[in-house]
């Protein structure tokens, strides 16, 4: 039946279901605080950037892509024009 | 040796509660002493699907407060005789089950009854901590779905976690109960495989129940579907599980309705 599917350009989808499932599951049995740790960089990061640059909390933006073979940490942080108060002499 | 079974899901529709009435009277119709208890305060339906909906008088949150004797909650199935069932409240909060009062209400059923089952609310709080806490074994019922199978993955983390067995450092023995499952979809590589499941949740397969219009014809009935209709493919899947949960080894497979020339005829002119 299946070469029936493909035949007609249509592919099945239960192994797509499956593949989806076993990347996610292997994450959320690895770390069942996962979403406890991006809050937590977010706020870590945030803190050492402002020792430095004045920067907005809704500013930082924190993602994560997980895949199969690599996980993504993403860090978006817009950073004001102004120069940094920051004494160089 | 009293057993107490949890049917568990996270997920809510997966057919916790049929389950619960077939494979309960599967077991009572084997002659065993079973009673089928409702977790679900608040939404109870374990009492319609069973046909006693009109006998409730007293339920499990009387009895766990001490305003009822387990004896005058306990309704006796007319058609089974070892079958009992032990309604959910239907207007109580479900912060009225304390862990105390289900302890002292599990260990009185334990020694009255073979097999104390009990149907577990869908989610992860409270009730369906409670549902769990005490189980010996567990029913994780599961449709062949994406979100159904995410969450019984929860849910195994969770009976091996957080119940009195896990805690006592003892295993909870698990089964998957595969519903609603249909073998020719699966077979043309539309919905996920029984093998595809297995792998995922790597727990011991209890049974397959093909989707079937005989289920939605119990429940209409107030019939569990063992009684409903015991030789139809349901039914069997439940009969053969059943003898799994006594111990048994046999190999599963999918029962199919067995349809004559007028069958088939009839639903070719339907659809």
């Amino acid at each position: 039946m299946s070469f029936l599917a493909s035949f007609f350009g249509r592919k099945t989808s239960a192994p797509v279901a499956r593949d989806r499932l076993q990347i996610l599951l292997a994450h959320e049995r690895a770390g069942e605080g996962q979403s406890e740790l991006i809050a937590k960089l977010q706020e870590e990061i945030l803190e050492v950037i402002k020792r430095h640059i004045s920067v907005d909390q809704d500013k930082v933006q924190i993602k994560m892509d997980r895949g199969t073979g690599v996980s993504m940490l993403e860090i978006d942080i817009e950073v004001p024009e102004t120069r940094p108060a920051v004494k160089t002499a | 040796m009293a057993k107490v079974l949890v049917v568990t899901s996270g997920k809510g529709g997966v057919g916790k509660t049929t389950s619960t009435a077939a494979l309960g009277a599967a077991l009572a119709q084997t002659g065993k002493n079973v009673v089928v208890v409702d977790f679900d305060v608040g939404l109870r339906n374990l009492d319609l699907v069973m046909g006693a909906e009109r006998r409730v008088v007293f339920d499990l949150i009387n009895v766990v407060q001490g305003d009822a004797k387990l004896a005058q909650a306990l309704i006796r199935d007319k058609r089974v005789e070892t079958l009992s069932i032990l309604p959910a409240s239907q207007t109580r909060d479900k912060d009225a089950l304390t862990p105390e009062g289900v302890a002292r209400v599990i260990e009185e059923l334990r020694e009255k009854f073979d097999w104390v089952i009990c149907d577990s609310p869908a989610g992860i709080e409270r009730g369906a901590q409670l549902a769990m806490y005490h189980a010996d074994q567990a029913v994780v019922v599961t449709n062949p779905e994406v979100s159904s199978v995410r969450d019984s993955d929860r849910i195994i983390g969770m009976l091996d976690s957080t119940t009195e067995r896990a805690k006592k450092g003892e295993k909870i023995d698990k089964h998957l109960l595969l519903t609603r499952y249909d073998p020719a979809r699966a077979a043309r590589g539309e919905m996920l495989r029984t093998e595809d499941v297995l792998e995922i949740l790597s727990i011991p397969l209890l049974g397959i129940i093909p989707e079937s219009e005989e289920v939605l014809r119990a429940s209409n009935l107030g019939m569990p579907v063992t009684l409903s209709n015991p030789t139809s493919a349901p039914s069997r899947a439940y009969f053969e599980a059943v003898r799994r949960l006594e111990g048994e080894t046999l190999d599963v497979s999918v029962p199919t309705e067995r349809k004559g020339l007028f069958d088939w005829l009839f639903k070719r002119s339907v659809a």
